[in-house]
């Protein structure tokens, strides 16, 4: 019987420090068995738990696409156990990867229309494997315009700093990144909170444009009131919830909102969805 | 369906020659209750009880139970990874286990056993038993198994169900695994069907009769989940709880789990544990927030979860076999009965008056 809790062996390939005040690293994992490489097949918006013998496991989003092979990326907060015990890791040092979990943004539904990306803070991960994603020459045809609004506290806050330099140089996406205050002399975008730049670059809503929103609870709390008012319907607005999880299956109970796992049913919901769905979020 | 007759006094020699094949469980007598136990010649089980405090959830999913080993000695070159812990299943047996028990395993089996996912440490144990029922014959005051979907006499969920005529046992053969067992066991006393049927209904009848406490639930599945969440009910409710988790314990049918590391030198396990959700930790990220943070919350997730969550979740009846345990248990009298009609009684919001 295949078991779902058994992580795929994997090797730190390399670690990089994202942020200025150094508690954020993407990890880079090769997997040890070429095999498990195909079977961790992923789609952009979910996760995966990382395992590390002797501390435990912890959900994170897939932050790679699956148009990037041989490795799989992800970028990590440091906050508690496992975590803290991640950013002391090296490259060559053997942990897990269970996954791929949850389900993913509406690909298919989206094919064809708008996607304007919104995104704060560290919440971005699975935001950068959607850019990269449809940015893929194979995928880009299938998407009209692409918008993305991304801020954090300051510039040395931003995660993946270099290939947000070089979306801006691309026409065919639509960069309007952001820093909350800037005593940097040289920072070219934009300055003001997320909502803000939000309600000031984001195309209007209609039925052919979806906006995906992830980021700090306060972020989204003053985001959506500006997305009512460019008329975007709450099943055109897409959010990804994170709970505390254990299993990552619907298996130990404790993920649920209402009668939803966030890890199985989730962590990708609409607005729509969660408007009949308790709070506990 | 077959009917046969083990006399009282034939069962201790079934039980010998079932060891042979199974390990064999049931009731035993312990100093203050009785509980589930591996029988044997010293250990017979006795069938002179209520119900058992604990249910017997824990032979399929256990307190504690090892999901993997490792080692990180660095010498090693499979340190760091996860090998599954290899077990040992033996095919149970588990005589005397009681029908809102038997049927508790069948609602949880939804949660481990899915289209997606199976658990395979759960499905395993689940598979390797054998479960030979005992009729509740005295049920205890607390139970209501009757309007929680089941009933003294189900037989949902079992191999045989054992019914208790005096000097012998009537059991009603209800699978090929009951079948095997009583082969096995050399219990071959078929007895005409009729009769035996005449002579359970009448028993039944009393048993059923003797059921006094009860639960409404027709109403739950149409009632709105944001208007039972926000009912104004739940602070009363859950006022005198003390989070102590008894209740989820005893109960059949909670399932949820924790997993944790465990290392001792350079050599580590990963379990998974019973948990509960009546504790803070159950649900607190890393951050600090807490989406249950409060205990009217977690009472409210209790009571949501087994009569309305999975009431749409599975739209088969409520996650509760009315076993009575937790409305037994709980040290503050927080009676699941009660809640269930408060939940099953309120009003459409859009039909009361706001003043
Ligand atoms: C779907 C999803 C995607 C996520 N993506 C990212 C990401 O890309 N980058 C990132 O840095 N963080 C992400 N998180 C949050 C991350 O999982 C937690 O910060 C992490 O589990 C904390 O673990 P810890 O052991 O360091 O903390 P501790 O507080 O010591 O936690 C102990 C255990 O509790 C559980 N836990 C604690 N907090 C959370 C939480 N917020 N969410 C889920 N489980 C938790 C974990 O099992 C953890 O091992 C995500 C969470 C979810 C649910
Ligand atoms: S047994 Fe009673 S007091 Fe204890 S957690 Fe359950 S409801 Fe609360
Ligand atoms: S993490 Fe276990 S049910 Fe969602």
């Amino acid at each position: 019987m295949f078991n779902p809790y058994l992580p795929y062996p994997v090797r730190i390939e390399e670690i990089v420090t994202e942020t200025e005040d150094k508690n954020l690293k993407t990890f880079k994992f090769a997997f040890l068995k070429e095999e498990d490489e195909d079977k961790f097949a992923y789609t952009p918006g979910q996760f995966a738990e990382l395992s590390v013998a002797g501390k435990g496991e912890i959900p994170i989003g897939i932050a790679s696409s699956p148009t990037e092979k041989g490795f799989v990326l992800f970028t990590v907060n440091k906050v508690g156990v496992v975590t803290t015990h991640l950013h002391a890791m090296q490259p060559g040092d053997i942990m897990g990867i269970r996954g791929p979990l949850g389900n993913w943004y509406p690909w298919e539904e989206m094919e064809g229309k708008n996607v304007v990306i919104i995104g704060g803070g560290f919440a971005f991960t699975t935001l950068r494997s959607s850019i990269v994603y449809m940015l893929h020459p194979d995928n880009r045809p299938k998407f009209k315009d692409i918008h993305v609004i991304y801020g954090a506290r300051t510039p040395g806050m931003l995660l993946y700093r270099e290939e947000l330099a070089s979306w801006e140089q691309r026409d065919d996406i639509h960069m309007h990144i952001t820093v909350d205050a800037t005593t940097d002399p040289g920072w070219k975008y934009n300055v003001g909170f997320v909502p803000a730049i939000t309600e000031k670059k984001a195309p209007p809503g209609d039925e052919e444009t979806y906006a995906i929103v992830c980021g700090p609870p306060i972020m989204i709390k003053f985001t959506q009131p500006v997305l009512d008012n460019l008329g975007y319907a709450h099943d055109h607005i897409i959010m990804s919830l994170e709970n505390r999880m254990k299993c990552g299956i619907g298996m130990c109970g404790r993920c649920n909102v209402g009668k939803e796992f966030v890890c199985k049913d989730g962590p990708v919901f609409t607005l729509a969805q969660l408007n009949t769905m308790p709070k506990e979020y | 369906m077959k009917w046969i007759k083990i006399e009282k006094e034939d069962f201790p020699r079934g039980l010998k020659a079932l060891a042979e094949t199974y390990q064999c469980l049931g009731p035993v007598k312990g100093e203050k209750y009785h509980d589930f136990k591996v029988l044997d010649e010293n250990r017979p089980p006795d069938f002179d009880f209520l119900n058992t405090p604990l249910s017997p959830k824990f032979l399929v999913e256990p307190q504690s139970e090892i999901l993997f080993e490792y080692t990180l000695d660095e010498k090693k070159e499979d340190a760091h990874i996860l090998k599954e812990a290899q077990k040992d299943l033996p095919p149970r047996l588990v005589v005397g286990i009681r029908p809102c028990d038997a049927a508790a395993f069948l609602l949880v089996k939804r949660n481990f056993d899915t289209e997606k996912y199976k658990d395979p440490y759960w499905v395993r144990a689940y598979e390797a038993l054998t479960l030979f029922g005992l009729a509740c014959q005295t049920p205890c005051a607390a139970c209501f198994c009757t309007t929680a979907g089941g009933g003294p006499f189900d037989e949902a969920g079992l191999d045989a169900l054992m019914v208790d005529a005096g000097d012998h046992f009537l059991v009603k053969i209800l699978t090929e695994k009951g079948e095997a067992a009583c082969n096995t066991a050399g219990w071959e006393n078929v007895v005409e069907e009729k009769a035996a049927l005449d002579a359970a209904a009448l028993l039944k009848e009393t048993a059923e009769s003797k059921i006094a406490s009860t639960v409404e639930t027709d109403n739950l599945k149409q009632q709105s989940t944001t208007a039972l969440y926000d009912a104004p009910f739940w602070e009363e409710v859950s006022f005198s709880c003390i989070n102590c988790g008894t209740c989820t314990y005893v109960c059949p049918t909670c399932w949820c789990f924790d997993i944790q590391d465990e290392c001792y030198g350079c050599s580590g396990v990963r379990m998974r544990n019973w948990d509960s959700c009546m504790y803070p930790l159950f649900t607190l990220h890393g951050s600090g927030h807490n989406p249950r943070g409060t205990k009217l919350h977690r009472v409210r997730q209790r009571f949501m979860h087994k009569l309305k969550y999975y009431v749409d979740k599975y739209d088969d009846g409520i996650q509760c076999v009315g076993c009575g345990r937790c409305v037994v248990s709980c040290p503050v009298n927080i009676d699941i009965r009660r809640v269930c009609n408060l939940m099953n009684a309120l009003p459409d919001p859009s039909t009361v008056c706001p003043v």
